[in-house]
Formats: C-alpha cells, structure tokens, sequence
C-alpha cells in the first residue's frame, strides 16, 4: 500500500503579520507567501508537530543500543537501555548543549587571539593595535611587563598568555580573579572554579559519555562549569582582544533594518559571528580602487551592511549600518538587492543556498570552520587580510551587473540608533569626562529613580513572532524605571525599533530612567555589543560592586538577565555563566529539560541557594517582566533602598508605534 | 468531516516508531493540552494508543471501533456504547463499574484500566476533533504520514488501484517471458 499517499498534516500559522512584529519583515515575508519562496516559517510549519521527546530532552541518542526515549506521562519505559533515568538523560543533553556553547564562543575568541598574536609578529596584514590603552591595562592585570617594551611587545606576550588560557590544566582561569570574592567563594564552594577552556569542554563532553556521569546534579555542575569557562573565559577574552585589536567601541550613530541596503549601491552583508574579517572588509571597501570598481559596474558605491554578530562589532566600531537580525538572514536575499553575503561562523542557515539560487545573490563562506553546500567558498587569509577583503568585496561588485531591477524592492523601514557602550566608556557617559565613575549609576538605583539594570539579549527563534519577544519586555521594563543593556539579536531588534535612540527616553521610559537618561544623554537601552559581549556586562556588574553602596555580590545587586527569544546552544551556555554568576536569569521557551522534575526544579529553585542566581522560563513577555521587576523589588528590599521615587509610567503612554505593534502580534496569535 | 464511514488506517512501511502519535493521544486528553504542563499533571495523562513491536516492526495499535463491537454487547452497564451506526465506541465513565468484561472480549487489547483501576479507557476516535473537522490527534502528529484517516472509500478505491496495477505488471512480466 506504498501507494497510498497522504501527506502529513501541516498546521500553517496566520499570515506574515504573526510571524513578526518588524513592518519591514511583514513586507518581505508577504512577498515570500505571493511568489512561493520558503523562509524559516514555512519549515516551521511544515515540521509540526516537533518531537516531545526531543523537547522534554528526554531522548538519548549517545551510545548505538538507543536511540532510547523515556515515557514523560509514566506509563512506558522509565529508563533507558543502560538504565539511566529521565533525570541522568536530561542532564546529559543538557551539559553537552552547554560544552557546545561555550566551544563556540571559545573557539571564536582563539582566533583572535591568533590575529593578535600574528599582528604583533607583523604577520597580519591591514591590522594595527587600535586599543593600545585596553592592551595596557590588561598587560597590567595579567603582570606582564610594560616598560620599555613595544606595543607589538606587549601584544605577543598578551596574546600569548591569552592562548595559555585555553590549554591551561590547573589552577584558574586568569579572569576568575575578576569576580567579586562571594562569588569566586561560591564556585570554589560548589567545585566549579573553570581551569582552562579547553579543559572544561573536553572534561564535560567526556562525563557525558555512555556511562560516565549519571548522576543528574554532577552534571548540572558540568554545565556550570563549562558555561563559566566561557564567560569568564572564552567570550570575555574575544572582547578584551577584540577591543584591543580592533579599538574600544565608543557611542557611534548608524541605522538599522532593511532599508539600509540602496538600490544605487553595490549591496554587501556580512552575516555570522567574527569581526576580524568584517573589519578588514570596512578598510577594504574604502580603497579607492573598490570604489572605481563599484563606478565601473554602474553602481554608485558600495554599501557595506550587516546581519547577527559580525554586523554588531563592525556597527559598534565603525558604524556600518546593520540589516537585521538571525531571522531577517532569509528576508534580506527576498530583496533581490543584496550582491553578496559573506558569512563566517554561527547562525547561518544553509537554506540560504536554494533561496539565493532564485536571485542573483553570491553567497561566500570565508572560514575554515564552515561550509555551506551551495555557497562559494573563499578562505580567509589574516596574512593578506587586505587582499583577501578586496578580492572578496571585487567579486560582489562583479556579481552586482547579474542583478535583476525589476526583482528589486528594499523595504523603506530604517531606524537610528546609537550603539558603542562599553563596561569603560559608560564611565565617560555617566560621570561626566572629568569624574568618569559608576557613582551616578549606583545612586540612582539607592534613590530610586532607577529599579535596577536588565541585560536582554539573545536570539530570535521561529517559535514566536520575530522580536516580540525582545520588545515586549523591553517596552514593560523601560516603563518601570528599568535600564536595559543589549548584545546580539536582541539589541538589533531594539535597534530596529528605534529603542536605541535617546528619543526613546521619552515615547518609552519611566519617569525616573528618563531623569537619569536625560542627564547622562544615553538611550534607555544600550547597546554593548555581540553575543560574546555578554561578557561586558559581567564586567559591568563588577563595576557596579566595586563602586560600593548595593552590595558586593552579584546576587545582591537589583540586575536581572534575559533571553526572551533563545535558541542556539550558546544562549545555553550564557545562561548558565551568568545564572551561576549571581543573576536571575528568564528565558522564553523552556531549556529542553522539562521530562525531569529534579533538573526543573533544580534549575529553576535549588541553583539559587548554590549560585545566587536561577532560571525561569517564561515566553509571554509581560508575564516576564513581572518576574523581573518582582525580582527587582525583592532585591531593593534586601538591601533597604529607597522606594520607588515614581510610579511606573501607564503602558498606554508609551507612543502609537508599540501599540500597532501589539495589534500585529494579536492579530498574529490568532 | 464525519466519524462515520471513516477509520484510522496505518501504513505499517512509514511508521518511524517515534511513539508520537501516544504522546499526541496523552496530551489531547489532558487537562492543559500543552507539553511543558502536561508532563506534570496529576494524574497523568495516559494515551489510548500504544506502539506494538513485533519482530522489530513497529505497529500502532487503538480501538477500531468494531461495527459489532464485542466490548459494547458484553457491557453490563451499557457504559460502552455508540452514539448511533456507525459512529465511534465511547465509554460513559459514569456508568462504567470496572468488571474488566470489555477487556476480556476485545480482539486487540486497547481497552485498559485508568490509574486506580475503576473505570475503563479506550479511545474515542477524538470525537470532538473531528466535529471541529480536525484529524485525530494521532493522525495529525505523525510526521510521516503512517496513521491516516481516510474514508473506507479512498481505502479500497486505493487498494484496488494498486491491485490493479501489481496484476497488469505480472501480466507483462508473463507475456515478456513468452
């Protein structure tokens, strides 16, 4: 009966309006539905219904007897083949989620320290030591001799004291020190100290083999582990050196969105993860040659812009305006304006391929680590960086003739924004050039004008409406007096709602955030980055402790984090470091760990007794940020601060342009 | 659509035996309706589908709302019963006593016992998905298409076709032999 065909069921959500709250995506996405191009949303849709073991995490797949599936309602099979419980299998998936996490973002903070290091061999072409002052300090901070010694000097031992730390056996990890005592007391307490980076992600990826760890809380101590290694390890290495190598972000205006891209222009996107290639790309694209070329093909320049991380550290550096985020990757080849997409790590969908295929769009994988079926391949050299960016951006300026006018339409959707702050430079920012300080920061939380700081960062996923998550607890906390600070995703998604932009103060922020904005001439979200530069607001937690006056613990301080749209396995790996780290930490879907009640539990209730902080998991983002403003408060209380001085600003006040974008999301839902 | 004149088909050669159509039939007859809060109800939601493993082929096996259901004659209390010819066998849990007879006369072992044992469990074909012209949850969770539910009509209309065929290729197999 083989001929019997039916096809599985398809549950197709609504229309573009619910599948994100961005206009510009709406656009796209209803041009993607008329002329039958598949995006993300489709696939979603057609894989319905996902797998409940998969999401319950209660399917083990590591040794050949299995794969073994545990029965979440009790009825069928309660172990697997081995005999590990629904507890053991759970924690398993979990730690290895969390090693590959911080691989990622470790592997990606190797390589710069391999540009560092080849630039100060002068073996690197096109780069120089931009942050010279940065490179000083952490010379100083790791007492490696300065006097007398040259910058190149300097940088080659940095650098290599910065690859020590990934091969490093013993000991600590030399940032550890940075962390405020109770909480370096704490992982010594709890046996999760991070020795070395690459020590903790072969460590972890080993007790999770067929029967090594089975026990379901030294598993949770895994992922602990290996998560700090990258917090406190990998990423905040990427970020001190990428500073280094690149210069310290300062506040920088640029724009966001779609409308970014010019139809007069040779358009090309840099999509991914790495800035080292990104940079060299913006030094390229102002060689003169580039532009005669660009004239040469009829075009009248080049427009250099971005997609995920690679476009926030060239947009914090050098104000390269940015695309979009992770799920406008598709939504930008639909324009049939984009001449090239370079990608290098992370995040890029191999459906890129067959969609570019219908356009005229080049797409060219640059890293050793990653290939795509379907993209060109054009390795990245550091030695002739130079070279290797203009021979790259010459063969998109090539490709802009094969473009087809009339399957051309940028959406005009493009916002401003100010991104740039840093753990140092919002010193300047709040205390002024002459008394750089986190004192005004501090006192307005004590006297209450500010409830406290919120790190919302991470991804964008398909299983809710592109950046509804992001906004919609952005906009809740803004209007109770709540700072937020951004990297990734979430902070283009800000970004391309015009959150990033001191306007916001006053469509947006409460009474109080607003008299401390205005003051200081910030936005009232900040923008410090990419995804490994979550490891600047640890950084600026420690700022905030060192300066006194709201405790000297990360767990006391009125701070949260949130992920309202996660879904790599790095996200898992920063929620764990900045859960053990001290901070109360929500994220929308729930860690795949809900087939065992001793993980939930434990995750959600028992870290906080051991770490300081926990996780909940919560997708509507105003139930979220109650969660977060009730933490908030309870943490005031602690600590005996001033009440509110105002009360929350009226979510009605906060501008036409929020509540369109809540109807779009009803209208979605439905 | 209607209940009546339709039955769950499986084809046994697409079953991946991802057991997603048990965790589809839990979770629709649970008080939430929804994974992450089903896995902790109290009690917990049972499916009325279960996956047989037969020298390693895997076979989903529920009710096949027998015309002459065995389990509705033999009933003491007429808990067992169907709303009319050719409509689904359902259970009135109100009049069920659990004297286990239907387990006793049922031919495919898909009647069991709810947690606690007094009152019997089979399943109701998702009656109130198909008046909502919605496929049984089973149906709707498998990916691939094995358990489906089509008209009798399509089935042996479908059957026949490939009868048809498997007959004409064995007739020019035979004249290519002469």
């Amino acid at each position: 009966m083989t001929d019997h065909k039916v096809p599985p069921t398809k549950k197709h959500r609504s229309g573009p309006a619910g599948h994100s709250v961005d206009t510009a995506a709406q656009k796209m996405l209803n041009i993607a539905a008329e002329e039958g191009f598949e995006v993300a949303y489709d696939r979603y849709a057609g894989m319905q219904p996902q797998c409940a073991f998969g999401q319950l995490g209660i399917c083990c797949t590591n040794c050949a007897m299995g794969p073994c599936r545990i029965d979440p309602f009790g009825d069928g099979a309660q172990t697997g083949i081995c005999g590990a419980t629904a507890d053991m299998i759970v924690a398993r998936n979990l730690a290895k989620r969390s090693a590959v996490g911080s691989a990622a973002h470790s592997d990606h903070g190797r390589d710069i320290v391999h540009v560092l290091l080849a630039v100060s061999r002068d073996a690197a072409q096109g780069y120089s030591i931009k942050g010279e002052a940065k490179l000083r300090k952490l010379a100083k901070e790791w007492a490696i001799p300065v006097e007398g010694r040259t910058i190149n000097e300097i940088a080659g031992e940095v650098a290599e004291a910065a690859l020590g730390e990934f091969g490093r056996q013993e000991g600590r990890l030399r940032f550890v020190s940075r962390a405020p005592e109770k909480v370096r007391k704490r992982w010594e307490r709890m046996g999760v100290v991070p020795r070395g980076v690459d020590r903790e992600i072969v460590g972890t990826m080993h007790s999770t083999h067929m029967g090594v760890s089975n026990e379901a809380m030294h598993l949770m101590m895994c992922c602990v582990r290996v998560a700090l290694a990258d917090g406190w390890g990998g990423s905040m290495i990427a970020t001190e050196l990428s500073d280094i190598l690149f210069g310290e972000p300062k506040p920088v205006v640029s724009s966001a969105n779609l409308g970014v891209l010019r139809e007069s222009h040779v358009n090309v996107l840099v999509h991914g993860h790495e800035p080292a290639l990104a940079d060299a790309l913006v030094a390229a694209s102002q060689l003169p040659d580039v532009q005669a070329a660009c004239e040469e093909v009829g075009a009248e320049g080049l427009q250099l812009a971005g997609i995920c991380c690679t476009a926030n550290e060239i947009l914090m550096r050098c104000g390269i305006p940015i695309a979009g985020n992770f799920l406008h990757q598709e939504l930008s080849v639909l324009t049939g304006a984009v001449d090239m997409m370079v990608v290098d790590i992370q995040c890029v969908m191999p459906a890129l391929a067959s969609l570019a295929s219908r356009f005229h769009t080049k797409l060219v994988s640059t890293s050793p680590k990653a290939r795509f079926e379907g993209f060109e391949h054009i390795e990245f050299e550091e030695a002739r960086a130079l070279d290797s960016a203009r021979d790259i951006l010459m063969a998109g300026i090539r490709n802009f003739a094969r473009r087809d006018p009339a399957k051309v339409y940028i959406p005009s959707e493009k916002s401003p924004l100010i991104a740039g702050f840093t753990t140092e430079g919002v010193f300047d920012h709040l205390g002024g050039r002459y008394r750089p300080s986190y004192r005004p920061l501090n006192n307005a939380m004590i006297d209450g004008r500010l409830r406290g700081v919120v790190g919302v960062v991470g991804c964008n996923t398909v299983r809710m409406a592109q950046d509804e998550g992001h906004l919609g607890l952005v906009h809740e906390l803004l209007r109770h007096d709540v700072l937020i600070v951004q990297t990734g995703c979430s902070a283009i998604a800000c970004g391309k709602a015009g959150l990033l932009t001191p306007e916001a103060v006053d469509l947006y922020a409460g009474r109080g955030l607003k008299e401390v904005c205005d003051a200081v001439g910030i936005p009232p979200a900040l923008h410090m980055g990419s995804c490994v530069d979550n490891s600047r607001i640890l950084t600026a937690c420690i700022e905030i402790c060192r300066e006194g006056g709201l405790g000297d613990d990360f767990a006391d301080l009125p701070v949260a984090g949130a992920a309202p749209e996660w879904m790599s396995e790095k996200a898992i790996a920063i929620g764990f470091y900045v859960v053990a780290s001290g901070v109360y930490t929500v994220i929308g879907d729930p860690l795949p760990v809900l087939g065992s009640k001793a993980v939930t539990e434990y995750l959600t209730e028992g870290m906080e007794k051991d770490f300081g902080g926990k996780f909940a998991f919560e997708k509507d983002p105003v139930k979220a940020a109650r969660l977060i403003i009730d933490h908030l408060d309870r943490k005031r209380a602690a600590l005996k601060l001033a009440p509110m001085i105002y009360e929350p600003r009226p979510a009605e006040t906060q501008g036409k342009v929020w509540e369109e974008m809540r109807q779009a999301v009803a209208v979605g839902a439905k | 659509m209607k209940a009546k004149g339709r039955s769950i088909y499986v084809e046994l050669e697409r079953c991946m035996a991802c057991r997603g159509c048990e965790i589809a039939c839990a979770l629709e007859h649970s008080e939430s309706k929804d994974l992450f809060a089903a896995v902790r109800e109290e009690p917990q939601p049972v499916s009325r589908v279960s996956l047989e493993c037969v020298d390693g082929t895997a076979i989903p096996l529920q009710c096949r709302h027998c015309e002459d259901a065995p389990c509705v004659t033999v009933c003491p209390t007429q808990a067992l019963h169907r709303i009319g010819e050719g409509q689904p066998v359902l259970i009135d849990d109100e009049r069920c006593i659990g004297c286990k007879m239907c387990i006793m006369v049922c031919p495919f072992g898909v009647i069991t016992l709810r947690e606690g044992g007094k009152v019997a469990l089979k399943c109701d074909l998702c009656l109130h998905r198909i008046e909502a012209d919605e496929m049984p949850a089973c149906v709707a969770a498998c990916p691939t298409g094995a358990l489906q539910f089509p008209t009798i009509e399509e089935i042996t209309r479908l059957k026949r076709e490939a009868a048809a065929r498997s007959m004409k290729e064995a007739a020019t197999a035979s004249k290519e032999q002469r």
